[in-house]
């Protein structure tokens, strides 16, 4: 595969997942918006969603997750579709959104003692679109060594 | 074509979660406002039937007015339940709503708890709310608490969820208000004991000088004929166990 079209495959998976993270934090935010509880297996959905952490100056965390997806989102697109530009902010996203996310991983398990799975959903997405940003450069660099090796 | 492909795809997956987030955002509010609004009703002798804890024949009753989201409230709770303890069936404690204005959740933890009363269980949401207050008072979403609670519970969370924003609750937190102010109510906690406003702090002593006194004065019969709160009736299930 050649180096461009491997960076395209890697953008648009990114994308993918920004939209499934863009999904689950757009549910919360509504649900925060109403007051509604959000219903999960163990109950603690409610510890977390309920808590201080949940809203920075009354705005639901969800929504700056749902901001910060759509922005991986658009970014990740337009770097599948060539934007060079577009590389550099999705990077600077996902590292805004790996340490966001990590805080908040050591509040759920230190502060709150209780997880909740569409936090935790998120949290994974964050980590499988740290790895593409990080990959794609490495790998499509490997390749292209490879390549010119041959 | 290609060079507009991503904005056109950018702008619909924006449009669309907007779309859908108000589409779900307006039918869970649907969902949770539940039925028309009414004015509440108002009572004179506050709302009934009475929250009563103990026996109906008791010598001795403390009625309190309280606001859930009060600090001094909840150390007073913890009084009033050593208090309990130590009288036993000479003493009976009454609950009345006060939630104060300068307290955000203070209405819907009362709310809360009268929904939780009509399903037999204001005490236990009475005593849960109190023994949480550090943790719900600071929430960003107290109804999601209020929830957990009723579920820990047993309740209908459904219906609780229903009760706590209907009117015939919110006409009881009002009542027992407008009793209170009738009453010459401020503060909370305001006690009174066998109608008598008890000043000053509500410390273990001094609430068991005056129950001793109040003791003193009566008989289990003679305050049965002359007390200005209405016959108890107790809610299923709510007696302390």
């Amino acid at each position: 595969m050649t180096r461009p079209r491997l960076q395209t495959v890697f953008y648009t998976i990114a994308a993918l997942i920004a939209l499934i993270g863009l999904a689950d934090s757009a549910y919360l935010t509504v649900m925060h918006l109403t007051g509604e509880d959000v219903l999960c297996g163990s109950g603690d959905c409610s510890v977390v969603l309920g808590s201080v952490y949940a809203a920075v100056r009354g705005i639901p965390t969800a929504a700056f997750g749902a901001l910060a997806y759509f922005a991986v989102f658009s970014s990740a697109l337009l770097a599948a579709f060539g934007y060079t530009r577009a590389r550099i902010f999705l990077t600077l996203v996902v590292a805004v959104m790996f340490g966001v996310t990590l805080w908040l991983l050591y509040v759920q398990a230190f502060v709150l003692h209780a997880f909740c799975p569409f936090c935790l959903l998120s949290a994974a997405l964050t980590f499988f679109l740290a790895g593409i940003v990080v990959a794609t450069p490495s790998t499509t660099l490997e390749q292209s060594e490879g390549e010119s090796s041959h | 074509m290609k060079r507009y492909l991503p904005f056109v795809i950018i702008a619909a997956v924006a449009l669309l979660t907007v779309g859908a987030g108000a589409i779900l955002y307006r039918a869970k509010q649907r969902a949770v406002a539940g039925g028309g609004v009414t004015r509440p009703s108002t009572s004179e002798t506050g709302a009934e039937p009475l929250h009563v804890r103990g026996q109906p024949g008791a010598p001795v009753t403390l009625e309190e007015f309280g606001d859930f989201e009060c600090p001094s409230c909840a150390a007073t709770a913890q009084v009033i339940g050593k208090l309990e303890h130590d009288y036993g069936p000479r003493l009976r404690v009454v609950w009345r709503n006060f939630p104060l204005a300068m307290h955000a959740f203070a209405l819907e933890a009362a709310l809360a708890a009268e929904a939780a009363g009509l399903q037999g269980r204001f005490w236990e949401m009475h005593d849960l709310l109190y023994r949480n207050q550090a943790v719900w008072s600071k929430a960003s979403n107290v109804r999601a608490f209020f929830n957990m609670y009723a579920r820990s519970l047993g309740l209908d969370v459904e219906r609780f969820a229903k009760d706590s924003a209907s009117e015939e609750v919110k006409a009881r937190v009002v009542s027992d208000g407008q009793h209170g102010v009738s009453r010459g109510v401020r503060n909370t906690p305001t006690i009174f004991i066998n109608d008598r406003e008890v000043r000053a702090s509500f410390s273990p002593e001094r609430l068991h000088e005056v129950i001793d006194a109040a003791l003193a004065e009566r008989t289990p019969k003679a305050f049965g004929a002359d007390s200005g709160l209405p016959p108890a009736k107790i809610q299923p299930g709510e007696g302390r166990k």
